[in-house]
């Protein structure tokens, strides 16, 4: 079940409470998140829409502990990351977030297999077991038989699912989707969108996601839109299964 | 090891500059290889000149002769083992390119005094019943194609000699027992010498070499040596062999300075350039980088990225080290004459591979740093 209203028990997956993000700009203060508060439970697939310049990376950047809040904390699955270090923040990570971007951001000389790889390098998970876990995600956003490609010879499709295969791997907590179709076509958009969805239903993952088209965040089960710094809820729909419901 | 693929992968991605960076550090370690081995060359001299052994030269000039009388005054000295005299001849065989120096020796004593430069004792008798004998070095009987038994001309306008060729006999070649024992030199007998020369000459030697008991003592008998002499028309400077090879150095210029400016503008230059291609290999790959903390690499796992691949690229470069072991030989047969024999001397190569490592961690650790330092926030921002 989502929330923005703060009343969330503390059961959730994510807690945040009044988080504030403050950007300063020459002498001017930009107070892009103004005491936004949000609780996401395991499984929700949340969409984050707003108009640019709105807040929606700077929160994503916050719930996946690559920013630090002015004020405020985040807490995912009991542990408040508001205040870790750089370097605990960078471990948190590797155990709980998987990160979905715009660009894909491959790395251009592995293949789609070492690119995918890449989070399990950071485990103690033996070759055997690091190859074990590639292919089964591989197969799950159905790229198996294109493991030894290079980005260059994918389409930016397939690409963005080699992406999604990387965020995946190492099993993570929650997915961060940032504009995850918006380089994409619309065909390529729908079956990126398909396979969230489908990592939402059959898998379990919790999807928080920042999009700017109405069409991709039709598929969340709930859509909030940023407002003057809060959240502020769009709209939810119930009738599938695996959708969390808007309070 | 699990990081090297991404390592290796990151260090291939530009191929062109990948190789120009390994030339740069190929050419620039050839260059120290070279210099260190010319450094060598003129410093072995005194590298290998024997605790126990003074050289007894003109106070004024090593081309001021002293008398060959003084030979037993010196002898009686306590402490003093033994004593030769040496003259320079100065002669050109064929052409001034075919440099190589000529000694006039005193075959009595030679041996005893020099014991590491060997002559086959046969080969010796024959030179010593031979009054146009001569023993050379068996560098200089290679370089020439020389052996026993080719007579061979010399030439010299020294000691007001008409330049007419003197001809001598090869009788035996003479061996360093050390590999860095010059090798070059070509020997023939005092009383040939004398014999021709004017009567203004006769009884002047270059100087003196002789061996003491004790090298403790060495700092005594050359004290007493040049107070014998002191007040003489032939006042002398009584020095050890070490002493006296490296004042021989100087008369060509500071070269051990020379090698050092060289060395240290070559390597600046190296690391200008290295530093530059990790900058902006690094700032290429700024998107890459952020991606990589995102998912949680640590900051000094990217540090480490980049240190290693500049690392890679000085131990790739280290091929210049190969090279050179490859080319100093050639280099030596083709400057023999002009400089002493080069000799790659391994203590050179492991400071080249030292050098390398050196340079390959300095040049990575700025554009590492500052990789280590990014904000993934900020990074992203450029994608």
């Amino acid at each position: 079940m989502v929330r923005v209203d703060g009343s969330g028990t503390g059961g959730g997956l994510i807690q945040v409470r009044g988080l504030d993000k403050t950007y300063r700009r020459g002498s001017e203060d930009i107070h892009v998140l103004q005491g936004l508060n949000l609780d996401v439970s395991k499984g929700d697939f949340v969409a984050f829409m707003g108009p640019s310049g709105s807040g929606k990376t700077t929160l994503l950047n916050l719930l996946g502990g690559l920013d630090v809040p002015t004020r405020g904390s985040v807490t995912v699955a009991g542990d408040e990351i508001t205040h870790m270090s750089r370097g605990k923040l960078t471990d948190w990570r590797a155990r709980h977030v998987g990160f979905i971007f715009q660009m894909y951001n491959l790395i251009p000389v592995l293949t789609a297999f070492q690119n995918v790889e890449l989070p399990l390098l950071l485990t103690k998970l033996s070759k055997t077991e690091r190859r074990k876990h590639v292919e089964t995600a591989l197969a799950i956003v159905g790229l198996a038989d294109r493991m030894h490609h290079f980005p260059r010879q994918l389409s930016g499709g397939q690409e963005q699912r080699v992406a999604i295969a990387r965020a995946i791997v190492a099993d993570p907590t929650f997915l961060l989707c940032d504009e995850p179709t918006g380089d994409l076509d619309r065909k390529s958009a729908d079956e990126v969108m398909e396979l969230i969805k489908q990592l939402v239903k059959e898998h379990g993952k919790t999807v928080l996601m920042v999009t700017h088209d109405p069409i991709v965040a039709k598929q969340a089960n709930l859509t909030l839109h940023l407002e003057k710094g809060v959240l502020v809820e769009a709209g939810a729909r119930d009738h599938q299964p695996w959708e969390g419901t808007a309070s | 090891m699990k990081f090297s693929r991404l390592i290796l992968a990151n260090l291939f991605r530009k191929k062109v500059r990948l190789l120009l960076t390994i030339g740069s550090f190929a050419v620039a370690l050839f260059l120290f290889v070279f210099l260190g081995v010319v450094d060598d060359a003129f410093s072995r001299g005194a590298d290998v000149a024997g605790a126990d052994r003074l050289v007894v030269i003109n106070r004024t000039s090593i081309i001021n002769p002293i008398p060959l009388s003084y030979r037993d005054q010196i002898l009686r000295i306590p402490g003093v083992k033994c004593i030769t005299h040496n003259n320079w001849f100065g002669g050109v065989y064929q052409d001034e390119k075919n440099f190589f120096p000529q000694f006039v020796i005193d075959p009595e004593n030679q041996r005893q005094v020099f014991p590491e430069l060997v002559v086959p004792d046969d080969e010796w008798n024959n030179f010593l019943k031979d009054r146009d004998g001569a023993v050379v070095g068996a560098a200089t009987m290679k370089r020439f194609g020389w052996k026993i038994g080719d007579r061979i001309p010399i030439k010299t306008t020294l000691y007001g000699l008409a330049e007419t060729a003197w001809e001598f006999n090869i009788d035996g070649v003479y061996h360093g027992k050390d590999p860095k024992d010059d090798e070059t030199q070509f020997w023939f007998q005092w009383d040939a010498f004398e014999e021709r020369v004017p009567e203004r000459v006769k009884g002047l030697i270059g100087w003196y070499v002789l061996r003491v008991d004790n090298p403790d003592d060495s700092v005594r008998i050359a004290k007493a040596i040049d107070t014998i002499f002191m007040n003489s028309p032939y006042e002398t400077r009584t020095e050890t062999e070490s002493a006296f090879a490296a004042g021989w150095v100087k008369q060509f210029g500071n070269i051990k300075f020379l090698i050092v400016t060289i060395g240290t503008v070559v390597f600046f230059t190296l690391l200008l350039v290295t530093g530059n291609t990790m900058a902006i290999s690094v700032r290429e790959r700024t998107p890459e980088i952020a991606i990589l903390k995102a998912i949680g690499f640590s900051d000094r796992a990217v540090l480490g990225f980049i240190v290693g691949e500049s690392l890679v690229i000085a131990m790739l470069g280290c091929v210049g080290l190969f090279l050179a072991f490859l080319a100093i030989p050639i280099l030596s047969r083709a400057t023999a004459g002009m400089l002493p024999t080069l000799i790659i001397a391994p203590k050179v190569l492991i400071s080249g591979v030292v050098a390398a490592v050196a340079v390959g961690f300095a040049s990575a650790i700025l554009p590492g740093l500052g990789a280590m330092r990014m904000r993934v926030v900020d990074a992203l921002r450029r994608v």
